[in-house]
């Protein structure tokens, strides 16, 4: 029998319908792919014993002839979406041993169309981080290594976990969010794809909050069109969050082409910054020979506040993080460390609960939304926010979409980049443009570096346009034919 | 960036720091703001501020209750209750 750890989304679909393999069968081939590769330290949570029992109501779904979009496809579930009756940690020692009584509004659609939960999956602290090496349940392995080197690499980050399932073959697919680069950034470390949509595409209710105005969940996977099956699925109105769009889901699957023709792709200008490898510059001017070959027109953009973005960014998400942070307060669930005195039980609470990359975003956003900073740091920030927006606007009036590298780097080992917490926000610096403007960005592996290891490229859209970023990445993926897995699988 | 403002911003964040973390978060905090402190030098004057990119205006509903009767599980993952309340240590005295 075919490897079915293997296997596309797309194609288990197939199999699973014409009965070559059953939905219980695919989810054990994943739960033995699982236990040999706990070193990857992928999942904080293994939930076996429910994959097997969704796996076979999915079994029933397929002999009934009514199976889900995604009946029987065993995913991870980045473990800051709330799974009703299964831990959920955000990666943090304040939610250990967290249980919701309530499912997230993604995974309860994901759950409705048949897909399968292996388990929840690792990240950074409260998905702060480019690396997850800030998780209170370890760092998370890449499974790419550099050539002829044992050296263990980072998976990038906040969803770290996601991305090593699925590169490492232990998940189909998986869910993960993207707040600053977060589902795109680890998506090229690991050389698979993922898409974050239009802010509003998908409901933000029963994910933990980290910024509230620049989260956004979206899928990982090994192809575009996997992406777009998950996709569809975790999209959608929820009245639940106010900020969740009421417009139809396209049907991003059925109306997936890879086809550029006639398209105008910007090159923005301000991205080829200062000291970027050589190689990831060669890898942006391939992509932009494939889609010129491809028939579409790439034109030089301007987005002058580009080089903003960054200092932008790490005022708004900390102040934000700051604010939904308050929450945990050792009062309603997760830990608590007792106290006579309610504020030092507050005080010693969090400083026991949260590890040092939060607690440093929650002084910077304290400090930028206190009295008399707050014009100062907080309102700049946000003009900042309109005037990068707007360079996104403009841009959009001349083109349809946006190419770019996903990321300054390929994986890099861990405990680099850890000296200086700029440095490490320089991983961001091509991703958290998409997030300020609340925009649709994918990340698609599209070669090697010389050390053998993955990069990606990245697309990003008009609002609501995630089917030309789709089509687009289908046309850089059909046209890079990437191929490669890490050694050994 | 002085230690005494740290101080200051730990205690509204309800952070205990250790005199260890108090020198850290001192050098650091100074080391983000400088970084950050580049935004100053754009001239924003007129620009209104953007708190949310989502062009949506905050929907209404009808003032019902919606939702309750789940005190059980609301109190499912408190560290300390009685009676059906969280508990806290005495503010009153």
């Amino acid at each position: 029998m075919t490897n079915l750890t293997h296997l596309t989304i797309d194609a288990a679909r197939a199999g699973l319908k014409k009965k070559e393999f059953s939905a219980v069968e695919l989810t054990q081939a994943h739960l033995s792919a699982m236990e040999k590769g706990r070193k990857l330290n992928a999942y904080i949570v293994e939930t076996p014993e429910l994959a097997l029992q969704q796996a076979k109501q999915s079994d029933a779904k397929y002999a009934a002839g009514s199976p889900g979009p995604l009946e029987g496809i065993p995913l991870g579930i980045k473990d800051l979406f709330c799974t009703k009756g299964v831990q959920t940690t955000a990666a943090s020692k304040i939610l250990e041993g967290f249980i919701p009584p309530y499912e997230s509004t993604v995974t309860a659609q994901l759950f409705r169309d048949g897909a399968v939960m292996l388990g929840k999956t690792n990240l950074d602290e409260f998905a702060m981080g480019s690396s997850n090496t800030t998780s209170a349940f370890g760092n998370v392995i890449n499974p790419w290594k550099r050539k002829g080197d044992k050296t263990d690499l980072v998976p990038g980050g906040s969803s770290g976990g996601s991305v090593a399932a699925v590169a490492g073959r232990i998940a189909m697919g998986a869910t993960a969010t993207d707040t600053g680069g977060s589902i795109r950034q680890p998506a090229a470390f690991t050389g698979i794809a993922g898409i974050k949509p239009t802010y509003g595409r998908c409901s933000r209710w029963g994910i933990v909050a980290f910024a509230s105005s620049l989260d956004q969940a979206g899928p990982v996977a090994r192809t575009v069109k996997d992406c777009a099956h998950l996709l569809k699925s975790m999209c959608g109105h929820d009245p639940k969050d106010s900020t969740s769009a009421n417009m139809p889901v396209p049907d991003f699957v059925g109306a997936l082409k890879p086809d550029v023709k006639g398209l105008k792709i910007g090159i923005p200008k301000e991205y080829r910054m200062d000291g970027m490898p050589a190689e990831i510059e060669k890898l942006w001017q391939q992509g932009i020979d494939w889609l010129k070959a491809a028939g579409a027109e790439t034109v030089e953009v301007s987005l002058p506040h580009t080089k903003y973005a960054l200092p932008t960014y790490y005022i708004i998400a900390p102040a934000e993080a700051s604010s939904n942070l308050a929450r945990y307060d050792g009062v309603r669930y997760g830990l608590r460390v007792p106290d006579d005195n309610l504020i030092a039980q507050y005080e010693k609470t969090r400083a026991a609960g949260f590890g040092a990359e939060v607690r440093r975003r929650i002084l910077v956003g304290t400090y930028v939304l206190s009295s008399g900073y707050y014009d100062a740091y907080y309102i700049k920030a946000q003009k900042l926010r309109r005037l990068i927006v707007q360079d996104f606007l403009s841009a959009y009036e001349k083109v349809d979409a946006l190419l770019t590298p996903t990321a300054p780097s390929a994986a890099f080992a861990i405990g680099e980049n850890e000296d200086d917490p700029i440095k490490m926000y320089l991983n961001d610096v091509f991703t958290v443009t998409a997030n300020i403007a609340g925009l649709p960005g994918l990340s698609v592996p599209v070669g090697l570096d010389a050390q053998g290891l993955p990069l990606g490229l990245q697309v990003l859209g008009k609002a609501w346009d995630e089917q030309t970023v789709l089509n687009i990445g289908a046309a850089l993926e059909e046209a890079a034919g990437f191929k490669a897995m890490p050694e050994g699988l | 960036m002085e230690k005494q403002l740290v101080r200051k911003i730990a205690r509204l964040a309800r952070l205990a720091l250790t005199p260890e973390q108090e020198d850290l978060a001192t050098t650091q905090l100074s080391n983000t703001l400088k970084w950050i402190e580049q935004l100053q030098a754009v001239n924003t004057d007129g620009v209104e501020p953007l708190a949310s990119v989502a062009d949506i205006h905050l929907p209404l509903r009808k003032d019902v209750v919606n939702d309750g009767n789940c005190a059980e599980a609301v109190l499912a993952n408190a560290p300390e209750q009685a009676q059906g309340y969280f508990v806290v240590p005495k503010v009153v005295e």
